[in-house]
């Protein structure tokens, strides 16, 4: 239904738009290169110029972003986006407003493009939001509306978050075994003290250069403490690798950076991240990319990934104490089971009894539980004895 | 007086049942007067008895007569002159029953003068003159002048009043309480002389006692004038003669009303039906509507001598057949003569009778007022957007054939009046509805809750035809509904006759006809509602457009006016159901898709066709003449409109669809 429409403002192109119109349905293999942000921006508002004026009913094609509209490839092993597109119509009593906030959103993109500048998503919210003239009216009511909208938008242009000149906050850190160069300052990452590398929300390759590498591999963490546990142990400069974080959910950022060190420098990623549904999840998200953002799979999933930990065999494996078992409650089974269900983890077995075996055992356990032996068992003990043991790795 | 209306009355069942009255004149007064006294003063002498111990022989000097004037002379709240509001709106009624009934009977379209003019405090005088056929001379004394005179006596037929004692108990009433007597200017025709009589009413004899009594001129040609004057009190608003005439004019649209209160404004009532009622016939009755006592009483009465002659000469759909039959099971046959037939015989007949099987009555003596007259009736009282009628077809209760008809008025000026008609705009919330209620055509203003119709308006869930309604209460809504039932006989719930009996038969039938207008007034609401809910839309629309032409000129090169002008007109094309209302050049109403009229006996009218709000202020200029002056334009530019409605509410169903 979206395609008939683009298609037929394509063809009547008018004599006074210069650059072509892109707001297309090529779905493109992310050519990063392709055509300039500035060029779609323009592109969507003439769409809607010349809807207006040949009597059509302006209306932008977003992809869905859905469970319902992605599937997992098994051969490039990550998440896809599928073409299905949902249409948001300016004349459709439900999709107005947020047809006004996508155009809203759009041209402040541009502005910031044209002016080479770059906001934050909060930003973007307050150089959006004011009072609808005549009204008591607010085009965003909250940052839960602009973010969502932001997104929109990357989708339907196929544009990038930075293409758009819009990161979020950072989140998530790195230390290690590393030397490269961000914005011009070259970092040696074995120097950064307690603290690490807040890596930013954009680190494409003109942003951040890698120099030189010594790691092995690269053991990404589930949350900040865990993460200067090992800091603190220097477990990186004993085991020659890097060490990230995500803060739970990584963001966009820190699975490029990801990404990139896989990528680039031929770096295994490993990841130690609690015993639970979200832990699962979060694995997930890094090795096959997320529904959401499925159309940056292709740039961000590192299918080579591998989960080292905490498994819910662990609790006989190390023989734990009751004192390291938190109680699972209905949310995480039903959870455990929606992951049971997703495409990319049926069919392997070792994830069904992992997975089966975390309901069996009825609780969940967090990788600080393991420090109810001692503190530092999970970088002395733990850890290492997991690396050994590639075979009992979860794929 | 209150009980003249229609169907049975107290004094039918008080007097006439016990009594034998004919309808000759003079005669028929006498007797029962005379039973009605035996009773009374069988009670006044038991009294006395008690205080001081009497023989037979002093009782029997005490033992007179009395007439039914003095009786009711002493009794007035029986014949709805309790208090002085009442009494005024009593003697209203009285007198524009019988002239319109007078009208009808002699065929023409009744055209109603009604003057209540303040004299003192508390003391009224009530004009009220009609085009009927006028009385001939002999005739004007006993008409006005005596109790229980009249032409109507007691008979089933559908009709306004029944005894003949209203408006000569209004005449009473004003002579009781101001020594004055009625006058009366009656005159049959042009040519004809003017005869006008002043009366009072000998009460003690029950006789008209003329104290004047020439020729007058006048400048009409043909009618009847009555003047009473009275004590009484003039009150606006609920139950009051401004109600009763309201609702009057509504019930008989081919009536044209004019009235004139106290406070000079002059209101006007067009007659906007071409029709007059219908004639009623007089039917029989059906056994199964008679009691034993009224059983006996006409065996008694009847002219036929034999047994199965009665059955079948008295009553309606007792055919000879049946008739044997019935004689054949009570143990008689019919040729047994009636004298010889004993109180139990006749209990026995009626019980056979209740048990056979009989044909319904028919239903050619009821003439309902008519989905169509409805309409205009409503249109003429009630201003109002939408309108919708139903007549239920003839139904039967206990032997009685009765007639149900609804009609709805809805928005327009009904959300900013309340339920008075006064102007109260203040009060945010939406009035409550309002329910007129008619028997016979006659107008019931009191004892609202206690009627069958009334009940059955709260029990009606009107949530489902769009009208919000709290448990058992009437609904919140600029509403009025209209019930009239019209029948041989209605079963009052008192003998003050203010509301109607609470029949299962009765009340099926008012319920059948409240959801079929429900369901059109629901109809409509529903478009109503869809359509302001296109044009909130439109309004989002409008509201967006402007961003979105500014987030497009930031992003490319467009002409912002060009954009906000296409894009404008597709909001508008988008939402095209709000412009039902409009059409080419702006005009409201006109192409109306899936439009309302084509709903059977439904009017809507479009905002411009609605009265303006400013029309009830007109009454309220001190200067009489140029008040009245303004009115009449007013009104006549209303009358050309309404009867372009009137012509469209045709029973065809086509109702102002085009209209350039």
């Amino acid at each position: 239904m979206a395609k008939k429409k683009t298609k037929k403002s394509t063809a009547k192109k008018k004599s006074a738009s210069k650059s072509p119109k892109t707001v297309t349905k090529k779905r493109s293999k992310r050519g990063s290169n392709g055509v300039k942000t500035t060029a779609k921006l323009e592109g969507l508002a003439e769409s809607v110029v010349e809807n207006a004026f040949g009597r059509r009913e302006p209306a932008i094609d977003i992809p869905i972003r859905a469970l319902s509209n992605v599937s997992f490839n098994p051969k490039t092993r990550y998440i896809e986006m599928g073409d299905r597109c949902q249409q948001r119509a300016l004349f459709n009593y439900g999709q107005a407003k947020r047809f006004m906030q996508t155009l809203l959103v759009a041209s402040k993109c541009k502005e910031l493009v044209d002016a080479d500048k770059t906001a934050s998503i909060r930003q973007i919210y307050y150089l959006a939001k004011h009072t609808i003239k005549g009204t008591k009216e607010k085009t965003f009511d909250s940052q839960d509306e602009s973010d969502p909208v932001i997104e929109d938008l990357e989708v339907a242009l196929e544009a990038l978050r930075e293409e758009l000149h819009v990161f979020a906050g950072s989140k998530g850190a790195l230390i290690g075994e590393l030397t490269f160069v961000d914005s011009g300052d070259t970092i040696d990452a074995t120097k950064l003290g307690s603290g690490g590398y807040a890596i930013p929300s954009i680190v494409e390759p003109n942003v951040i250069q890698f120099k030189k590498c010594k790691a092995k591999y690269v053991l990404h963490v589930e949350k900040d403490t865990v993460w200067r546990r090992f800091v603190e142990d220097r477990f990186w400069e004993k085991h020659r690798c890097i060490l990230t974080h995500g803060g739970g959910q990584p963001s966009r950022g820190v699975r490029r950076m990801l990404y990139r060190l896989h990528d680039e420098l031929k770096l295994p990623v490993v990841c130690l991240l609690d015993n639970d549904p979200w832990g699962y999840y979060i694995y997930s998200v890094i090795k096959q990319g997320s529904i959401n953002l499925a159309f940056e799979s292709s740039r961000m999933a590192v299918p080579n990934a591998r989960f080292i930990g905490v498994s819910s065999f662990d609790y006989d494996r190390f023989d734990l104490t009751d004192d390291v078992k938190i109680e699972l409650d209905g949310n995480d089974i039903k959870r455990a089971k929606q992951i049971l269900n997703y495409p990319w983890f049926a069919g392997k077995k070792a994830w069904e009894k992992e997975i089966k075996r975390m309901v069996k055992n009825g609780f969940k356990m967090e990788v600080e539980a393991l420090c109810s032996k001692n503190l530092t068992f999970v970088t002395e003990e733990y850890t290492p004895q997991r690396l050994k043991q590639p075979k009992s790795w979860l794929d | 007086m209150e009980d003249q209306r229609a169907g049975g009355a107290c004094l039918d069942s008080d007097i006439t049942a016990q009594t034998d009255i004919q309808l000759q004149p003079q005669t028929s007064i006498s007797s029962s007067v005379e039973t009605l006294t035996r009773i009374k003063a069988g009670k006044v002498s038991k009294k006395k008895s008690r205080t001081s111990r009497a023989s037979a022989e002093t009782m029997a000097k005490q033992q007179r007569e009395i007439s039914i004037s003095e009786f009711f002379a002493r009794n007035r709240h029986l014949l709805g002159f309790d208090n002085k509001r009442k009494a005024l709106l009593t003697s209203v009624k009285e007198a524009v029953d019988n002239a319109l009934d007078a009208c009808e009977e002699g065929g023409v379209f009744p055209e109603i003068y009604l003057e209540i003019k303040q004299l003192a405090e508390d003391r009224f005088r009530m004009i009220c003159r009609d085009n009927g056929p006028g009385i001939v001379k002999a005739q004007i004394p006993n008409i006005f002048g005596k109790l229980l005179y009249g032409s109507k006596f007691h008979r089933l037929k559908m009709s306004r009043g029944q005894q003949g004692i209203g408006i000569s108990a209004a005449g009473m009433y004003g002579l009781i309480t101001t020594g004055k007597p009625v006058s009366i200017i009656s005159r049959t025709g042009k040519g004809k002389p003017a005869h006008h009589y002043k009366l009072a009413i000998d009460t003690k004899k029950n006789k008209p006692d003329i104290i004047a009594d020439k020729t007058v001129d006048v400048p009409w040609d043909r009618g009847t004038e009555i003047e009473i004057e009275m004590v009484a009190s003039y009150n606006k608003g609920r139950q009051s003669v401004a109600e009763y005439i309201e609702l009057t004019a509504i019930a008989n649209p081919h009536t044209t009303i004019v009235f004139k209160g106290p406070d000079k404004k002059v209101v006007e009532y067009l007659r906007n039906v071409d029709e007059l009622p219908e004639q009623t016939e007089e039917i029989k009755p059906h056994p199964h509507g008679v009691e034993l006592g009224i059983l006996m009483k006409m065996v008694k009465e009847t002219s036929a001598k034999q047994l199965g002659a009665f059955l079948s000469g008295e009553f309606s759909r007792v055919s000879p057949k049946i008739a044997k039959e019935v004689c054949a099971k009570s143990g008689l046959t019919q040729r047994t003569w009636l004298q010889s037939v004993g109180p139990s015989d006749i209990e026995k007949i009626y019980n056979v009778l209740q048990e056979t099987k009989l044909r319904a009555p028919s239903t050619n003596c009821l003439a309902p007022i008519g989905a169509e007259a409805i309409l205009n009736g409503l249109l003429k009282g009630i201003k109002a957007e939408f309108y919708t009628a139903s007549t239920r077809p003839p139904a039967v209760y206990r032997g009685n054939p009765f007639q149900i008809e609804v009609g709805m008025a809805f928005g327009g000026q009904l959300g900013s009046l309340d339920n008075n008609g006064n102007g109260d705009e203040k009060s945010k919330q939406p009035p409550t509805a309002r329910v007129i209620r008619f028997a016979n055509r006659v107008p019931l203003l009191y004892q609202q809750s206690g009627c069958c119709t009334f009940k059955s308006v709260v029990d009606t869930k009107w949530n489902n035809y769009g009208l919000s309604q709290s448990r058992s209460s009437l609904p919140q809504a600029p509403f009025v509904v209209l019930i009239h039932m019209a029948s041989v006989w209605v079963p009052f719930t008192s003998e003050s006759k203010e509301a109607i009996a609470d029949y299962d038969e009765i009340r099926k039938e008012i319920k059948l006809g409240l959801s079929e207008c429900g369901r059109r007034l629901g109809t409509y609401i529903r478009r109503k509602k869809k359509r302001s809910h296109f044009a909130q839309r439109r309004d989002v629309f409008h509201r967006y457009i402007h961003e979105i032409v500014e987030s497009c000129r930031a992003m490319t090169v467009c002409n912002k006016d060009d954009l906000r002008n296409a894009l404008s007109d597709l909001a508008a094309r988008a939402t095209e159901a709000a412009d039902m209302e409009f059409d080419d050049h702006g005009k409201i109403i006109a192409k109306r898709k899936g439009s309302d009229s084509e709903m059977d006996n439904t009017i809507v009218l479009g905002e411009s066709e609605q009265a303006p709000p400013g029309q009830m202020e007109l009454f309220a200029g001190d200067d009489e003449s140029v008040t009245e002056r303004k009115v009449r334009a007013k009104k006549s530019k209303k009358k050309s409109k309404k009867s372009k409605g009137a012509k469209n509410a045709k029973p065809t169903g086509k109702k102002k669809k085009k209209r350039k």
